[in-house]
């Protein structure tokens, strides 16, 4: 046995960092803040890497009972924190990136407004995000679930007095609350099947009945779905991840692409005992995982806003992880999340450190040239692009390339799975390389190198970012070049320590595996990688004014792709536009009515608006409304006489 | 059981009569330039004793005073409980501000008092003539308060709007009444419940609950009885909205609950797909009619609506789950909107400076506290964890989906995404750079009396989102008692 680990204190410490710059930031030094905010985050990563080293000495999982929170009746919860090795994986990535990216901040955010605001945030969200996947129950995990969203809408607004930060936040909120609908739909089915939302009660009433399959599992683990595609940004929800680039760039690292938008993987890891009943949900994920990655992918290739390019990449890279849980592969998924948690974070604050550099410009296409001039993000950022590439022996490459396996040799459709993920693994490495070659080679097109001799306001020229920022940029490129070797999979002459470490709790009893040629498949998206980068160097080295021409020969595609297959445009059609439609005409026009224009008849005194009074009880606004009134009360006594109940069944 | 002397059982009602007669009695010989907000302060101690009586009599066996017409169990102190602070807090917030000189302002606080004595009765009497009874005083003084902005044309229309409209829909409760009455031959709840089996003309008292139905539905403004609702909040003064849009309607609430599981649990055929529909009607119609609102109160009172379907879901659940959910539900609904109503008549004044969401821009600035408590609430309203609004929406869709409605699950949390979306307008607008030519600079600094009722409120919203426990375990409480009076299935 072991003594309390205190887990309790992992997210209580960034809470009250959150409260001290929240409350007091605003009359502190900028140092101050910082120092505030970065041991708020160092103190639990020490204790989380503290706990990681004698971790094999815990009984697991570990809970941690803090008290009753919600009794009597049908169902109970606790303020309960569990550890496992699922849980050690994400505290691991979330303290230890999520520090990386506060130092990052510290610099980046140097010369903002509000800076105690935005630190006093980015710990408010390290609290939520650490209640999700501390928590023993599913309660407990929503309000981490639904505390990073509140974050997240608090950081992509950051910028509030720019209008399209303040949309991009609430579309981020409202679509997020679609998908938490679904999760709390699925809550309450749980309460009501199972009795319980702890996950040890759930799981082990699930386990209790083996004749459970299909059914209502199949409806909760369909209402999971939805919520992990509001969370992870897969279709159909995925539209509010490239707008939420209008937050601070270390935000998109942190936020949107290493920690929160994993936490729909990790919710449908944790209730794999469920997935596990229901082949139909399974399949479900698999083809929206791998739907989305191509779909994102082929958007990505034409975005010129370099950060929008990794949006769209993020998008594309969760569909490979929500196509591994679709295909049963949990701890290949977890895998994936780690390692994209060091190339993708390792991505956006270098492109952070290039925007840096040029004095906030995101568009690749007045960039160009810059490898001399930012030589440390030249490197760390080639690091990343090869990572995410698939090239070995990155960090993408073993991660990638084992859900590709996975998928290949799963028995339902897996070939299509895989080929649709080998595509998209070519398009990955050329938009990346794309990417790479229009922000550092070619032609300086900056407006400095037009007019050098010029002297401006307030940009100092083109500048390599100082060693706060690049630090954490190095540390990850280490990371993404050598992350991969924890999974090398045996078919390569490796161990896979991931899928051993995660294997007690993820692998399914029964799962039907079969066998495939491991290495010659990934000989092949090693070529596949390789190809993509070759294109790339054709089209955006070697003959940089092909793009444009063959932009122009396939317009319609290009103009299809440009637009994002204009979702935007038919979500917008199809739900936005009735709802307000309704709201406006039949509900404003024809039943409220309003107050008839007051303002003049004011000034008057009692006796005169005794008068108004007596008009405007004559002008019909209260006979309609008493029409409506008479109108719903007939309704409802005829409906109530002829007992449609009996006929009707509204369950 | 006799050894309760009577008056025990109506306490909080007698103690606040006296209060308001005491106000009535002590305003004409006051000297004319005093100010009256001494009225506001004695009323409010009033209701600190009302307050106190009623948690006093949790300790009072179950038990029924004055012919079987008033019952005291844990159902109706619950909610005595809730009524009394949401008008102790109305108080406060009508104390800040409504203006010094103002003339009226005695009778004001009568008012609100005697309203209050209404709706206790409301929740306590268990025969229909004395709920009836105490409705009309609560409306009564509701209608007058709703006219109080005299100098305002907007005033004495919402006043009359109300009245005329509330006259009609009290009607139809009476003729309800009537037909029950004529169905089973008594107009007490349990007895009702007897003989409503033996009954030789059950088809009248299915027509008695729709009409019933369509009094409480208009009280509490659920669709498609809502159509009063805006007119009435836009021309009402803030703090009597803030009263008006919880108090009355918790009572009714209350009053609902106990004829439908008291009287009428045979009918539940009947009675539960209506309650679905108006649940259903209520939630969709009040948020997309709040979509496009510019008015802040009139987006308020469209949001009210949302909220009254809500509540009502919890209504076709059929169990002592679904009764508690509803009570905790109209708990959790009562902070946050009194708060609500609370900021909106410091910053808004009793007169409304401010009406229009763009009016409220950069409110967070200039009055941090309460800009704050303001976006706190809105959050609640969304339903955010740790804030009571969350739990409420969790009891309530959780016990209907217990009952195997999903599809008003469904719709519901749907609704409250549609909701999500003006809340953050409002929000982001708190939050947002002011214009220059604000109105904003008009505002006071908040006084005591506000400090103290959004404070109030604003605990009472996070002890509700994190430790919902005790108040939960009461709400069943009152639940179980009830369902075992009415002992059905």
């Amino acid at each position: 046995m072991t003594d309390s680990l205190h887990l309790w204190l992992i997210p209580i410490v960034p809470f009250a960092g959150f409260l001290v710059n929240g409350l007091v930031g605003r009359k502190l030094p900028r140092a101050l803040v910082s120092a505030i905010a970065l041991i708020a985050t160092l103190i639990p990563f020490l204790q989380v890497a503290n706990i990681w080293f004698h971790f094999s000495s815990i009984s697991k999982p570990y809970v941690e009972n803090l008290g009753s929170w919600i009794v009597g009746g049908a169902f109970h919860a606790d303020f309960a924190l569990q550890l496992d090795q699922l849980t050690m994986i994400m505290l691991l990535i979330i303290t230890g990136v999520g520090f990386l990216i506060h130092v990052y901040s510290t610099g980046y955010m140097a010369h903002e407004d509000g800076y105690w605001r935005f630190f006093a945030y980015l710990n408010l969200f390290m609290f939520f995000m650490l209640t999700l996947v501390l928590a023993e129950n599913f309660l407990l995990m929503f309000v981490g679930w639904e505390g990073v969203g509140l974050a997240s809408y608090l950081l992509i607004g950051f910028y509030f007095l720019r209008d399209s930060a303040a949309q991009a936040g609430k579309k981020a909120f409202v679509v997020n609350r679609i998908g938490d609908f679904g999760f709390l739909l699925a809550m309450f089915l749980m309460i009501s099947h199972f009795g319980s939302l702890s996950y040890h009660d759930v799981f082990a009433v699930v386990a209790q009945h083996p004749e459970w399959q299909g059914g209502f599992i199949t409806v909760i683990a369909l209402f999971l779905i939805l919520g992990a595609t509001g969370k992870s940004a897969q279709i159909p929800l995925y539209i509010w991840l490239p707008d939420a680039m209008e937050g601070p760039t270390p935000v998109s690292a942190l936020i949107h692409a290493a920690t929160m938008v994993t936490a729909g993987i990790y919710m449908v890891a944790r209730t794999h005992a469920i997935f596990d009943r229901s082949p139909f949900a399974l399949s479900t994920l698999a083809i929206i995982g791998a739907a989305t990655a191509f779909f994102a992918a082929t958007i990505g290739i034409v975005q010129t806003d370099i950060k929008r390019v990794l949006a769209y990449s993020t998008v594309s890279q969760l569909g490979y992880m929500v196509m591994a849980l679709g295909v049963a592969a949990y701890s290949s998924a977890l895998f994936h999340v780690l390692t994209h948690a060091f190339f993708k974070a390792l991505l956006f604050l270098a492109a952070g450190s290039v925007i840096h550099a040029v004095s906030g410009e995101q568009d690749m296409r007045v960039m160009g040239g810059l490898w001399k001039k930012i030589p440390i993000t030249f490197v760390t950022m080639t690091v990343g692009v090869v990572a995410i590439s698939g090239i070995p022996p990155f960090a993408g490459f073993f991660s990638k390339d084992e859900i590709l396996y996975q998928a290949f040799i799963s028995p339902n459709g897996g070939k299509i799975l895989w080929f649709v993920g080998l595509v998209t693994a070519f398009l990955t490495s050329f938009y990346m390389f794309r990417l790479w070659y229009m922000t550092f080679f070619g032609e300086n097109r900056t407006p400095e190198a037009k007019h050098d001799d010029h002297s401006h306001g307030h940009s100092h020229g083109i500048h390599e970012s100082p060693l706060v920022m690049t630090v954490p940029l190095m540390i990850l490129a280490v990371l993404s070049a050598i992350g991969g070797f924890l999974g090398v999979p045996e078919g390569m002459w490796g161990h896979n320590e991931i899928g051993h470490f995660l294997g007690p709790i993820l692998d399914p009893a029964s799962r039907v595996v079969g066998e495939g040629p491991e290495l010659a498949l990934a000989g092949l998206s090693v070529l596949v990688g390789l190809a993509g980068w070759a294109m790339a160097h054709y089209f955006y080295y070697m003959k940089p004014e092909l793009p444009a021409k063959l932009a122009q020969q396939f317009s319609a595609v290009h103009r299809l792709l440009e637009n994002k297959y204009w979702i935007d445009e038919i979500y917008e059609g199809l739900i936005v536009t009735p709802l307000l439609l309704v709201s406006r005409y039949v509900l404003k026009g024809l039943i409220d009515t309003g107050i008839i224009d007051g303002a003049g008849m004011a000034a008057g005194g009692t006796a005169q608006g005794l008068g108004a009074l007596v008009q405007r009880v004559q002008s019909g606004n209260i006979r309609s409304y008493a029409g409506w009134l008479a109108f719903g009360a007939a309704v409802l006594l005829v409906v109530t006489y002829f007992g449609f109940t009996a006929h009707f069944s509204v369950r | 059981m006799n050894t309760v002397p009577q008056i025990f059982r109506i306490l909080p009602e007698v103690i606040l009569t006296v209060t308001g007669v005491l106000i009535m009695l002590i305003e004409p010989v006051m000297p004319k330039s005093a100010s009256r907000k001494s009225m506001g302060w004695l009323s409010v101690l009033g209701t600190l004793a009302a307050l106190g009586a009623s948690l006093w009599q949790y300790q009072l066996p179950v038990g029924t005073a004055y012919f079987g017409t008033i019952q005291t169990d844990a159902f109706s102190v619950f909610f005595h409980v809730l009524i009394c602070s949401i008008v102790l807090v109305s108080l406060l917030a009508a104390i800040s501000s409504a203006p010094r000189e103002m003339d009226t302002l005695g009778e004001y606080f009568g008012l609100v008092v005697f309203g209050a004595v209404g709706m206790l009765f409301m929740t306590s009497a268990v025969e229909l003539l004395v709920v009836f009874i105490g409705l009309e005083i609560s409306s009564i003084s509701t209608y007058i308060l709703a006219a109080f902005r005299r100098k305002s044309a907007k005033g004495p229309e919402a006043g009359i709007k109300y009245l005329l409209l509330g006259s009609f829909a009290t009607a139809f409760f009476l003729y309800g009444i009537a037909m029950l009455f004529g169905a089973t031959g008594t107009t007490v709840i349990s007895q009702i419940a007897d003989r409503l089996g033996s009954s030789h003309l059950p088809l009248l008292a299915v027509a008695g609950l729709g009409m019933i139905l369509i009094g409480i539905g208009f009280k509490v403004s659920a669709a498609p009885f809502q159509v009063w609702t805006p007119d009435v909040y836009e021309g009402s003064p803030s703090p009597v909205v803030g009263l008006m849009s919880t108090a009355p309607k918790a009572a009714a609430f209350a009053v609902l609950l106990r004829i439908l599981y008291g009287a009428l649990p045979t009918l539940h055929e009947y009675w539960v797909p209506l309650l679905w529909w108006l649940s259903a009607l209520s939630m969709t119609v009040g948020n997309l009619g709040a979509l496009r609102q510019r008015n802040v109160k009139r987006l308020l009172a469209y949001s009210s609506i949302a909220h009254a379907g809500y509540l009502l879901a919890a209504f076709t659940a059929l169990s002592a789950d679904g009764i508690a959910a509803a009570s905790f539900y109209a708990v959790t609904y009562a902070a946050m909107n009194v708060g609500i109503f609370a900021v909106v008549s410091y910053a808004g004044g009793y007169d409304d400076r401010l009406t229009l969401i763009e009016d409220y821009r950069g409110l967070a600035y200039r009055a941090p506290v309460m800009g704050g408590a303001m976006a706190f609430f809105l959050m609640s309203l969304i339903g955010i964890p740790f804030t009571g609004g969350f739990f409420g929406k969790f009891y309530v869709f959780s016990a209907a989906l217990h009952s195997g409605f999903l599809w008003l699950g469904i719709i519901g949390l749907l609704n409250s995404g549609i909701g999500a979306f003006y809340y953050l307008r409002l929000i982001a607008a708190l939050y947002s750079k002011p214009s220059e030519a604000a109105p904003l600079n008009q505002i006071p600094r908040p006084s005591f009396a506000l400090l103290l009722g959004v404070f109030l409120t604003v605990a009472a919203t996070l002890i509700l989102g994190i430790v919902p426990g005790r108040v939960l375990a009461m709400a069943k409480a009152g639940a179980a008692t009830f369902y075992s009076v009415s002992a059905s299935k």
